[in-house]
């Protein structure tokens, strides 16, 4: 190739579903700065806030955790948590809130740019570290806050009581959004984008969900970017219809004995925690090169709502994984390693999430015991590129892999 | 038939020849791990004890950190199942090992076929590691050799409660201070390494026979602190540091 020839970027086809469902996260956050532009209220909302209550209003919102995992999977991760370090916020909080609250003071980030908020949204369904960042962000921006306080589920089902608890406050939320926004709740529209919600998570779920097919037509690290969607888009007809057309590439897919997993599966595991945006090269490669395909992961299902009603909406938000008890989340990790015919587990220590992996050193035990899979863990973290090391990643996988081969009684 | 298995470490090279994949023919133990001339020394030194030419070998295994730098190997594995395999090989009654190398301490769990059945290893962290000890006997102006020594003449066990290394340094440093006895301030320090490490080893789940590998398990105070963290007997073997190597011929052999 000549000197100033460029090598061609490979084009993804329009009508495929990554074509979609990148262009739905671009559109994203398009639609949100235009609605900032035209001076609109905009909000910045927790991941397991419903999507469907903004869309119901017609609010545009936008979400720090999605910003904040692509920033720091586009390397920027560090900087932005340093601007945070030297206001004063000590490395041991959340990476995302530290990325957030940078973007909050300065206002600009190429890496992942979103308008500053007229208000914001908190749901502790997800975090509870949460509360204070954004109590933070509404300090000083002097914005309003809507807390929903959902707590963490000690019994294993989701009781009345607890539904009826949490829907006084979207109540109230609706009618505090209404007043900042000056937008009405319309029950008949409600109605429209609860459906559109469901045919999306049963899509996404669906989807997903071939997973348990051996090889998998799918890597499963490319759930981690689709997700995205699932979070902020699940109320609209082009989410629903791009996971339609996932769900077909993976059938045909299957059909022809095709995968997105450019390697031959020889291992199936499941991955466990949010992924390690500063190093996921190294960490989806350092299971790519073993032949070692991530097919379970909680992911899948964490954004996956199906309901018939309020009601029903709010049950599913209070069944979240990170709000359910040890039992309920261990069981339904069991039931995806057993559907997937998962050969080991590999959990991400991850050093933001203290609710996350504290629980995970029990949790993985039993999973390891009840399924007979090998367990390992590795440090790391979801944003700050600074708590992780190679070479410690590398022991545990290679560790983990060499079991998972003298399980199927290769060498040793 | 002579295999060769090489262990680069983080602070050092192993090398062990093995005759038939029974014999130990020769083994080496140089101080420079990996990224140093110390894995191409170690090999040297093996090779002239063993009284041997490098074409004479018919398999090279390497492992631990530095295990994808040897140039020409046949195979690589990882250090803990060369751990497992080279501890199976000598002491085949053992089921839990505890493997504290100069920047990582790992338990294993054997199945009765000397199979590793589970690992876990410390977090991003030097506490509870060789390295942590290296630092202290630095403050002590002691050599890594004489911590067993003096944590023998302890009288009172003088516990250090911190387990970052830099903190636990100015720990040790305001202790020697206040006049406290060197003895005292090893064996707590033994104990440090030895209590964080059985935290890991009473998860993995402590099934007997259990043996210490690694450089640390050279040091008879941490083995000792060990046993009574753990309440039982640990089983030792002089060839505790080269176990890893050892496995690493072991896997040699299997391949020529």
């Amino acid at each position: 190739m000549g000197e100033g020839e460029k090598k061609p970027k490979f084009a993804v086809d329009p009508n495929s579903a990554k074509f979609k469902l990148n262009e739905i996260v671009a559109k994203h956050y398009k639609e949100v700065q235009e609605a900032k532009d035209r001076g609109e209220k905009i909000g910045w909302c927790a991941s397991n806030f419903p999507q469907e209550i903004f869309q119901t209003l017609g609010i545009k919102v936008c979400y720090p955790e999605n910003q904040a995992a692509a920033i720091a999977a586009r390397g920027a991760g560090q900087r932005l948590c340093e601007i945070s370090e030297a206001e004063g916020y000590s490395n041991d909080i959340c990476a995302y809130a530290r990325i957030s609250l940078a973007h909050m003071m300065v206002g600009e980030t190429p890496e992942q740019n979103m308008p500053l908020p007229d208000f914001v949204l908190c749901c502790n369904n997800i975090c509870n570290c949460m509360i204070k960042w954004y109590e933070n962000i509404a300090k000083e921006l002097n914005i309003p806050l809507i807390l929903i306080d959902i707590p963490f589920n000690p019994d294993y089902e989701v009781s009345d009581a607890q539904v009826a608890y949490v829907k006084s406050q979207f109540l109230a939320a609706i009618e505090q959004l209404e007043e900042i926004t000056g937008k009405k709740w319309s029950d008949e529209k409600f109605k429209e984008i609860m459906e559109i919600s469901n045919r999306t998570s049963r899509a996404w779920l669906e989807a997903t969900a071939y997973t348990k097919y051996t090889p998998s037509p799918l890597n499963g690290f490319d759930l981690l970017n689709h997700m995205a969607v699932a979070v902020c888009a699940r109320g609209t007809v082009e989410a629903a219809e791009a996971f339609e057309t996932l769900l077909e590439e993976y059938k045909k897919a299957v059909e022809e004995g095709t995968s997105t997993f450019r390697a031959e599966e020889k291992y199936r595991i499941m991955f466990e925690g949010i992924a390690c945006w500063p190093h996921l090269r190294t960490t989806a490669t350092g299971l790519k090169s073993r032949g070692i395909n991530m097919v379970a992961t909680i992911y899948a299902d964490a954004f996956g709502f199906i309901y018939d009603d309020f009601d029903g909406l709010i049950r599913a938000y209070c069944n979240v994984p990170n709000a359910m008890n040890l039992e309920h989340a261990r069981d339904k990790r069991e039931a995806i390693v057993k559907k997937t015919n998962t050969e080991g587990l590999l959990v991400h220590t991850n050093r933001s999430c203290k609710l996350w992996s504290g629980f995970m050193y029990e949790m993985s035990r039993q999973i390891g015991e009840d399924c007979q899979i090998p367990v390992t863990s590795f440090d790391g973290d979801q944003a700050d590129p600074r708590n992780f090391s190679e070479a410690q990643y590398e022991t545990r996988v290679q560790g983990l892999t060499e079991i998972m081969e003298s399980n199927k009684g290769g060498k040793d | 038939m002579f295999t060769l298995g090489v262990d680069i470490g983080s602070t050092t090279s192993k090398a062990v020849i093995l005759k038939d994949g029974q014999e130990i023919l020769a083994t080496s133990l140089i101080k420079a791990g990996t990224g140093t001339d110390g894995p191409g020394r170690a090999i040297e030194a093996v090779l002239a004890e063993g009284n041997l030419r490098p074409e004479e070998i018919a398999s090279v295994y390497a492992t631990g950190y530095g295990r994808k730098l040897l140039k020409n190997a046949d195979g690589e594995m990882s250090e803990l199942s060369c751990h497992a395999r080279g501890v199976h090989h000598l002491l085949p009654e053992v089921r839990t090992i505890i493997d504290i190398g100069g920047q990582d301490a790992k338990v294993l769990s054997l199945g009765t076929d000397g199979r590793m059945t589970e690992f876990l290893m410390n977090d991003k962290c030097a506490a509870g590691t060789g390295r942590f000890l290296d630092v202290m006997a630095g403050i002590l102006q002691l050599r890594i050799e004489d911590l067993e020594k003096q944590a023998a003449l302890s009288k009172q066990i003088v516990k250090i409660s911190s387990t970052c290394t830099v903190f636990a340094e100015s720990e040790v440093i305001s202790q020697l201070a206040n006049g406290v006895e060197i003895p005292d301030l090893v064996a707590g320090i033994c104990q440090s390494v030895a209590s964080r490490v059985a935290a890991l080893a009473k998860r993995v789940g402590v099934k007997e026979t259990v043996c210490m590998s690694g450089g640390v398990a050279k040091n008879g105070g941490v083995r000792k602190a060990m046993e009574q963290e753990l309440g039982l007997n640990i089983t030792y073997s002089p060839m505790a540091q080269l176990m890893g190597a050892l496995g690493a011929a072991l896997y040699a052999y299997d391949k020529s």
